[in-house]
């Protein structure tokens, strides 16, 4: 069964039309990528999914449930969450406070209970810490806890986001460009969590990412965009060797490079 | 563990209200100073000290919506309004010139204000869930001018401009705290009360912040679109935060004439607004002792101005002369924004953090 379902979804901007016709499916476990060149509508498509573009046309069916027209912090509590391409973290709180507001709708105490901060407020903070713990754990940010994420480093930061988004323990991640703008030794880090998340975590995931090399590695399958339509969608090894893709994206260098 | 009072065993240590040793032993000297300083200075001194509690109760409601969740209101001084004139009005007496209900208690027409004015921040947050910014900025502003204006006309209930009505009267348990008895002057009376409940208050403001919802607060203030895909709900949280803001200012209006005992329609102006913006980023935006630490230096400001005349001669002590005592003040409110501004933005708060952060280093630099 597959957990994500997106059917001929539309997207325009007055006369811009940014998506057109994009379906797609992501299965349990499953490690989606989508490629394309810049202003393909890749992030688009992640702003369609989590409910702040809401598209003219089409469907998207979550865990069986229709997400079109619900709100952001609605879809979030339905288990989605992502991380963005140029970091969106609060950047004046700590490492730990950031991941605790991953953990947000996991609490239920309101405004009264927080003004006390006994029972059930002080129970859930702590459940909520120890959960967060061991996010800090599985990335290894041990070091970098107690710091204002302003003033981590990049690679640092990223990670640090990638863990708010797994602190609220989501049934789908969506990664837009994870190693995006990260050195070598960065990039297999990002990877190398990336691989644990799908292996120890299960979760299925749909990354946006240009680093070809870590998408062909990682990825089950790949679905090429441009100019807001899918061309294809497919094995890594079907979606190299498709001649269309190698003309829009990927060059002819590169083919002769990888095959 | 003995010897390494910084080693925590337990997420609950780390996350104590008071987390190091160093804050439990200041925080304990500062309440054992605030409890002796009534038996040992003058009572217009302690006066103008219970004003400050009172300011500071005001400016930790200013600093929630607009220190931690980042809506910057200048209508501070319409909800201080309306609550000064909730606890008059519950608790004035019932034969007077203007309304009067005489429920004196001071539990129920303090608890009353805060309700009444977070009714009407209720009413307003709607406004900034479409706005932000300079935008949201004016529009609170336009609350103020609203207020000014309805409380002038009403004179049935303020009395109107220049005659003014009696405050709220405090009694607690049958004993009315604005007058001497056997053993306590009436302002050695206010001053406590004004200080327990700040206590109160402020640590009340501080769960606040810590928790689930002050965290959703920063989230907002920090980034909007981020918040709401993790799962904050903006519009509550801004709702949330004008509600509990009003709240605070309406405690503080009820109580801030009290120790006067009596008070203007002409004193919720933009000026007392723009008073409480000073003492927030004064102390320090987003933080509660900077809250208190802002609004005790701006309630004492016009103590400190009132003595140069006497040093000095060029400027002038009464409403005639080159340069009055009253520009200066207002002057300074304004320099003084600016000054920390550019050099300390965090404040009287930043100051205390470098000083001690100096301290704990000592001797080495790093």
């Amino acid at each position: 069964m597959s957990v994500l379902e997106v059917t001929d979804i539309r997207l325009a901007f007055e006369g811009v039309i940014a998506v057109d016709g994009v379906s797609f499916e992501v299965g349990e476990s499953e490690l989606f990528a989508i490629i394309g060149p810049n202003g393909a509508g890749k992030t688009s498509i992640f702003n369609v999914l989590s409910g702040v573009y809401r598209p003219q046309q089409g469907t998207v069916r979550f865990n069986g449930e229709d997400l079109i027209g619900m709100r952001p912090h609605r879809i979030a509590a339905r288990g989605m969450s992502r991380t963005f391409q140029n970091i969106e973290l609060f950047s004046h709180l700590t490492v730990v406070e950031n991941l605790m507001l991953g953990r947000h709708n996991h609490m239920r105490y309101g405004a009264l209970s927080a003004f006390l901060w006994l029972g059930k407020a002080r129970g859930e903070e702590l459940k909520n810490r120890t959960a967060v713990e061991d996010v800090i754990d599985f990335l290894e940010l041990e070091q970098w806890r107690r710091y204002p994420v302003g003033l981590l480093p990049y690679g640092v930061q990223k990670r640090v986001e990638l863990g708010r988004a797994l602190a609220m323990e989501p049934r789908l991640l969506l990664l837009d460009e994870p190693v995006a703008g990260m050195n070598v030794e960065e990039t297999e880090d990002m990877a190398r969590f990336i691989l644990d998340v799908r292996e120890e975590l299960n979760i299925p995931m749909i990354m946006v990412e240009h680093d070809m090399g870590l998408v062909m590695d990682l990825a089950d399958r790949v679905m090429v965009m441009d100019f807001g339509r899918p061309i294809r969608t497919g094995t890594p090894a079907e979606v190299q060797a498709d001649p269309d893709v190698v003309r829009a994206y990927l060059g002819e260098q590169h083919r002769s490079v990888t095959t | 563990m003995k010897g390494r009072p910084e080693l925590y065993t337990s997420y609950a240590q780390d996350m104590a209200f008071l987390n190091t040793r160093p804050k439990r032993v200041s925080v304990s000297a500062l309440v054992v100073l605030a409890l002796l300083i009534p038996f040992l200075i003058t009572d217009d001194l302690l006066q103008l000290l219970a004003t400050g509690f009172v300011a500071a109760i005001g400016a930790i409601g200013l600093n929630i919506v607009t220190g931690y969740a980042g809506q910057v209101s200048l209508g501070h001084a319409f909800f201080l309004a309306i609550g000064a004139y909730t606890g008059a009005a519950l608790s004035g007496s019932e034969t007077g010139r203007v309304i009067g209900f005489g429920i004196t208690s001071l539990p129920i027409w303090l608890l009353a204000s805060g309700l009444v004015a977070a009714f009407f921040g209720v009413l307003v947050a709607p406004v900034a869930v479409r706005l932000r910014g300079l935008y949201l900025a004016i529009v609170t502003l336009g609350l103020v001018f609203l207020g000014e204006h309805v409380f002038r006309e009403w004179t049935s209930l303020t009395g109107g401009p220049g005659v003014g009505r009696p405050a709220a009267i405090p009694e607690l348990f049958g004993v009315r705290l604005d007058r001497d008895n056997a053993v306590f002057t009436a302002a050695q009376q206010l001053y406590l009360v004004m200080f327990v409940l700040l206590v109160i208050f402020g640590v009340l403001a501080r769960n606040l912040v810590r928790s689930r919802v002050g965290r959703a607060f920063a989230a907002v203030r920090d980034r909007d679109l981020a918040a709401s895909v993790i799962g904050v709900d903006l519009t509550k949280y801004k709702v949330l935060a004008f509600a509990v803001s009003s709240f605070y200012a309406g405690v503080a209006g009820a109580l801030l004439f009290v120790v006067n005992g009596f008070f203007d329609p002409g004193s919720f102006n933009l000026l007392l607004s723009v008073q409480y913006i000073a003492m927030v980023l004064i102390g320090g935006a987003g933080t509660i002792s900077g809250a208190i630490m802002g609004a005790l230096f701006i309630t004492l400001l016009p103590r400190i101005t009132r003595e140069l005349p006497a040093v000095l001669p060029f400027i002038s002590g009464d409403a005639t002369g080159a340069i009055t005592v009253f520009q200066l003040e207002a002057v300074l409110y304004g320099v003084l924004i600016i000054v920390f501004l550019i050099v300390e933005p965090r404040g009287l708060f930043g100051i205390w953090v470098r000083v001690r952060n100096y301290w704990r280093t000592w001797p080495f630099s790093y």
